[in-house]
């Protein structure tokens, strides 16, 4: 089975209300997402995809990924290596997308974070602790119905195993 | 039974149950899928051939190309091919440059009153004006919903809003909704949202479609009207000859709502969006005197035809500002059709309109009309998120058709009711 998820890195903290034009904004819809990830929240944080490192665990306000159903807001963010996105509220699309291209997305009203401050994120267990205030928060658990997705790594890779191997 | 909202209804008949309730987990068959060219085949296709599956019932799949339409680029006119390609290869029903997917839909009569529909897109709830539960996801949902005709849905809870009071004159369904976006916020992913009452039912088609589309903004589910007689005549108009069950498709009069808004809708300003957020809304008057160099009339919400009637009413026999533009791009070229023979169309030209492209084009940042840095402009679409329409220091701000076209005859933002006397 699939190794337990758990992401650990810098919080790089945002407000509420992240849309997914900041994500992924319309004017580079049409490049490759490599392209388009270089444009990632330069709205708001013009560095941020410069200095994002993988494993680095975005946090965010109310709302967050508000706006269109594109995935690339999601992708922009996998791409750049952000392990985790924690925020006190998602859009609803936005939160089905991540889980589904497995995006640890959790909802965690108390977090407290500054920037570089050193997270760990239980997704499974729904924890969050933030090792630079030697605090830890208790999240939203994801849906079971969701979780076994989320464990398999995505949507399609979870369709993957249950459509069995490739009849061809 | 216990009594059921309409969208609790349509959920239980899609998941083959009896009865729901809010923060059930339900799998419902979809009995409509839409996905358009840029977040359909092109994100789509490599997927389903991994999974080696094939598309669950494509009588059931519609792909309707309006993003990237025309295409202004090789990247667009690439995507344009695929989709078609795709779309053919697959034996989908597949709409190309025709118009913008929530209001193709419509005019073709897919979606029908008491349907669980799923589109590629967030403003999907828009298919609720007819009474039809439609929601929106991703293009990885999109996938597994192509290979099993199911999605997985958490029973929303139900916002009823009520509207009595007819609108006044220059006011418009979208001046509700940005009125709505400003006292409820952006984050009810709670709700789905009922709209009723009396102005409500005096809304046309196209108007109903604004509420629902724009409760995207709302952050809700999704949104629904209840049919009735106008959603019949409409369907007719669209092909669709079967009766409606009116007595099926309602809410229960004892169904429990978690809450009820209710709006006067005769005592409603027209109303502005600020940058960067429909949730900025307030009285047009608050806004009077900033300057802009845009006017934009286009979008699902925003161009269809009554709204370039609504532009035209405005417009007739006035002229845009000096150093304003007003672009217009209709929402279907079946409406552009209908204004040119009605003299709709001339009426915004001699105003010194200029004419774009059917599609969803500056909308998104993504056809004609893109912003400079340091520009203004006043939209009638649906969102106003910093870098959308081109530059991330360009500033948007939305209203009606009415109150965008007001703007570009004043050169600066203005009531749309000192126009129309
Ligand atoms: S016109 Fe705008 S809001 Fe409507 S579908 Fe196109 S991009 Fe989305």
């Amino acid at each position: 089975m699939s190794a337990p998820i758990v992401r650990r890195g810098r919080a790089f903290v945002f407000g509420d209300q992240i849309d997914t034009d900041v994500l992924a904004p319309g004017p580079y819809m049409k490049k490759p997402l490599s392209e388009l990830a270089r444009h990632c929240m330069e709205a708001v944080d013009p560095g941020f995809a410069s200095r994002v490192r993988p494993g680095d665990i975005v946090v965010g306000g109310v709302g967050f990924g508000i706006g269109s159903s594109r995935e690339q807001a999601v992708q922009a963010l996998l791409e750049l290596g952000v392990g985790a996105v924690v925020a006190k509220g998602f859009a609803r699309i936005f939160y089905r997308n991540a889980l589904n291209l497995g995006l640890p997305a959790l909802v965690c009203e108390d977090l407290e974070a500054s920037a570089g401050d050193e997270i760990e994120v239980f997704p499974v267990e729904g924890r969050v602790i933030n090792h630079t205030r030697r605090r830890e928060y208790a999240c939203e658990p994801i849906p079971a119905a969701l979780m076994e997705v989320v464990a398999a790594g995505g949507l399609v890779p979870w369709l993957e195993h249950r459509l069995g191997p490739r009849s061809g | 039974m216990p009594a059921m909202t309409l969208p609790e209804k349509i959920l239980a008949r899609a998941a083959g149950l009896d009865t729901v309730r809010p923060g059930q987990i339900v799998t419902c068959a979809i009995d409509l899928l839409m996905m358009h060219d840029s977040g359909g085949p092109r994100r789509v296709a490599a997927r389903l051939e991994r999974l080696g599956a094939r598309v669950w019932d494509p009588s059931k799949v519609v792909v309707v190309s309006d993003h990237f339409v025309p295409a202004t680029d090789l990247d667009g006119a690439e995507i344009l091919a695929l989709t078609r390609r795709w779309a053919a290869a697959h034996g989908l029903t597949h709409y190309d440059g025709i118009g913008i997917c929530h209001v193709v839909l419509q005019e073709h009569g897919h979606v029908r009153p008491g349907m669980f529909c799923v589109g590629g897109d967030s403003h999907s709830p828009s298919g609720g004006a007819v009474g039809a539960y439609m929601v929106g996801v991703g293009a990885t949902e999109i996938t597994g919903a192509l290979v099993t005709g199911t999605l997985w849905i958490k029973v929303p809870e139900t916002l009823r809003v009520r509207i009595d009071g007819a609108l006044a004159p220059g006011v418009a369904a979208k001046d509700v909704m940005l009125h709505l976006c400003a006292t409820l916020g952006m984050n009810n992913d709670r709700y789905v949202v009922e709209y009723g009452g009396s102005a409500v039912a005096a809304l046309s088609m196209s108007e109903r479609l604004v509420l629902c589309n724009m409760t995207a903004e709302l952050g809700g589910e999704t949104g629904i009207v209840e049919p009735d007689t106008a959603t019949e005549a409409a369907l007719r108009a669209a092909g669709v000859p079967d009766a409606i069950d009116y007595a099926r498709w309602r809410s229960d009069p004892d169904a429990p709502v978690a809450r009820t808004i209710a709006i006067d809708g005769s005592r409603l300003p027209p109303q502005v969006a600020a940058p960067h957020s429909p949730a900025n809304s307030r009285d047009v008057g608050e806004a009077e005197r900033v300057r802009v160099d845009q006017a934009y009339i286009g979008a699902c919400t925003g161009a269809k035809l009554s709204d370039l009637r609504m532009a035209a009413q405005v417009l007739r026999g006035r002229k845009v500002a000096k150093g304003t533009r007003l672009l217009i791009a209709p929402a279907s070229t079946a409406m552009t059709a209908e204004a040119a023979r009605e003299g709709t169309l001339a009426t915004l030209t001699e105003a010194g309109a200029i004419l774009l492209p059917t599609g969803c084009g500056a909308c998104a940042g993504m056809g004609a009309g893109m912003l400079a840095a340091g520009e203004t402009c006043i939209a009638s679409t649906a969102r106003n998120f910093k870098g959308r329409m081109g530059s991330p220091d360009a500033r948007v701000w939305l209203g009606s058709p009415y109150t965008v076209a007001a703007s570009a005859i004043a050169g600066h933002i203005a009531d749309p009711r000192s126009f129309l006397a």
